[in-house]
């Protein structure tokens, strides 16, 4: 039997990420998808930024960011007393960095499908710009919800240059699977690392599987 | 709540290449047309009264109250508050809601104010029973726009505006559809503003019309009127360019199966119309439906033979084509004549002539069964 602390705590991550992520990407991928705006092609360049970048690299600047020198940082440790660096919020913050394109991308996609016209109509019906996106643009958008969320969810657990770089290998704080892994294997415990590549191996499939099988069916309808 | 309000408006809307600019004030009566070709900037118009449009500059106001109003007052009451039915040109149901949901969507954000309009009355009106658990991706064009039009109805809008509903519709489904847009201001008591490039559906639907073209307002007033207009030409088109002409049903000759029509005196018959006699009914004539003679001609097959005055003729410039305009007992009618035919003829205004009336189409009287 592995050792489950790490699993528990992955899931713990990714969870919390993809929760936070929803909250911040939903707004930002609504903007993205209606903006006029000059600053688009800039922001949706620096949104898909972690897609290209190492994760080493962005766990580099994250960890000169996370710094109690840097402003970010020292604020935080005048806040909250303690770092950043090589904590679990730390690792929460980098996650939904290093996930944010998987959240954005496919609900940028969802709204532009939708289009201006279901909204115009709601419009007309009576509903505000407000109303009318919970109960036009949500709905209709459904599935980009359910393949952004499990993307990002599958995405942040399998996460490990960046969690390698800022978070290091604290056990119950940062010790997440694939660090696990990384450890069993440097200490030839190829038993452990059999258990954690394997679940992890059958895990991101059936995520996988799940969502194509789910795109194929007709559109969602609610009510 | 005054019957008729009235609609101002003048605004100027700019695209890359096009400019649409109209002033215009009305009171709603009935159904207007708002009439052009496709570019003549009519849809940009009825989305600018929906407040669809937010890059438009100018004033709107409806029934004495501001809807859209320029710097130092920069009044834009929002779509959703300006108590306006909607149908889109592809209907726009909502595609991850029933026709009921659909329906329940706008009754349940319906204006707050006096009408009676609610589910029950809209789903019998508009034959929607059968649709109700059906979803919009499984209807038929036509079934997609009489939804649209139940769920525009059950907002109790003050002013419905239909954007060209009927455009992608084939003529089997337009004359099935025809008679509940015809019905809307009798039966819920609300004014139309009806965007469409079709003389036939003007003559059928409307009372008054708008013409526009290149985003300018060319001309405005009664149907019967406006399209009598010869200087309009281009604007109201050539081939379906026709009048109409209001009738009574005088008798059915049943042995023949025809209904004759009292127009103005004299008499046209059509195929048997199933209508009380004495019943008010509108024609429509096309002015390549008719031609002249300056003779009484005799032991022809046409039963339909008017006499009249030529009123105007407008050559058109460097094509065959003539258009006349005849004084007939009951108004004018429209006649599409070769320029040759005018020379041989001798025809001047005041030429008195015979006008054969090859086709005439009965329109608005179905919806006068119905009722």
């Amino acid at each position: 039997m592995p050792d489950m602390g790490p699993v528990l705590l992955t899931f713990a991550l990714a969870s919390i990420t993809t929760v936070l992520l929803l909250i911040v990407g939903t707004p930002l991928a609504w903007w993205l998808a209606h903006t006029k705006s000059r600053a688009k092609p800039v922001i949706e360049a620096v949104t898909a930024l972690p897609l290209v970048l190492p994760p080493t690299v962005l766990g580099f600047y994250l960890l000169v960011l996370f710094s109690p020198n840097a402003p970010l940082g020292g604020l935080w440790v005048t806040v909250t007393g303690s770092t950043l660096a090589f904590s679990f919020i730390g690792l929460v913050f980098a996650s939904m960095i290093y996930s944010l394109p998987f959240m954005v991308q496919p609900l940028q996609s969802a709204f532009e499908a939708v289009g201006r016209e279901p909204l115009e109509a709601a419009a007309t019906l009576g509903a505000s710009p407000r109303d009318a996106f919970f109960s036009v643009a949500v709905p209709m958008s459904l599935r980009g919800f359910l393949t952004a969320s499990v993307l990002t969810f599958a995405h942040t657990i399998g996460e490990f240059g960046v969690v390698l770089m800022v978070g290091g290998n604290i056990p119950g704080r940062t010790k997440v699977i694939s660090i696990a892994i990384y450890e069993h294997v440097e200490t030839l415990d190829y038993a452990q690392a059999h258990a954690l590549s394997g679940g992890l191996l059958a895990f991101s499939f059936t995520v996988l599987l799940a969502v194509y099988v789910l795109n194929r069916k007709a559109p969602l309808n609610v009510g | 709540m005054s019957d008729n309000p009235v609609l101002s408006f003048r605004f100027r809307l700019r695209f890359e290449d096009f400019e649409v600019a109209l002033a215009h004030d009305m009171r709603l009566v009935g159904i207007t047309a708002l009439f052009g070709h496709s570019g003549s900037g009519k849809s940009s118009t009825l989305r600018v009264l929906a407040g669809l449009e937010t890059e438009a500059d100018g004033t709107i106001s409806f029934d004495g109250e501001p809807w859209q109003s320029p710097a130092p007052d920069n009044v834009f009451i929002p779509p959703h508050q300006r108590c306006v039915g909607f149908v889109f040109q592809d209907a726009a149901l909502f595609p991850h809601l029933s026709v009921a949901g659909n329906l329940a969507y706008a009754e349940s954000r319906a204006c707050q104010r006096q009408n009676t309009t609610d589910l029950a009355k809209v789903v019998d009106r508009l034959d929607l029973e059968p649709l109700l658990q059906r979803h919009p991706t499984s209807l038929s064009g036509g079934e997609r726009q009489r939804v649209a039009l139940g769920r525009a109805l059950l907002t109790r809008p003050r002013l419905m505006l239909l954007d060209e509903p009927m455009s992608a519709l084939d003529t089997r489904r337009k004359a099935e559809i025809l008679p509940y847009i015809a019905g809307l201001p009798a039966e819920f008591g609300v004014p139309v503003i009806y965007v469409t490039h079709s003389v036939d559906e003007v003559a059928y639907l409307a009372d008054t019309m708008i013409v526009l073209s290149k985003g300018r307002k060319v001309a405005d007033g009664p149907v019967a009127q406006t399209l009598a207009r010869l200087d309009l030409g281009p604007a109201t088109g050539r081939f379906e360019a026709g009048v109409v002409l209001d009738a009574r049903i005088e008798g059915h000759d049943r042995e023949f199966y025809l209904t004759n029509l009292d127009v103005g005196g004299a008499t046209l018959s059509v195929p048997l119309v199933d209508a009380a006699i004495g019943t008010p009914v509108r024609l429509r004539i096309r002015a390549r439906d008719v031609i002249l003679a300056r003779v009484e001609p005799k032991q022809i097959s046409s039963r339909n033979v008017l006499r009249g005055t030529i009123q105007e003729i407008a050559e058109e410039p460097e094509t065959p084509f003539a258009e006349t305009l005849v004084d007939v007992p009951g108004g004018v009618i429209r006649a599409r004549l070769t320029r040759a035919s005018v020379a041989d003829l001798e025809l001047s205004p005041g030429t008195p002539v015979y006008a054969l009336i090859k086709s005439i189409s009965l329109v608005g009287s179905v919806a006068a069964i119905r009722n």
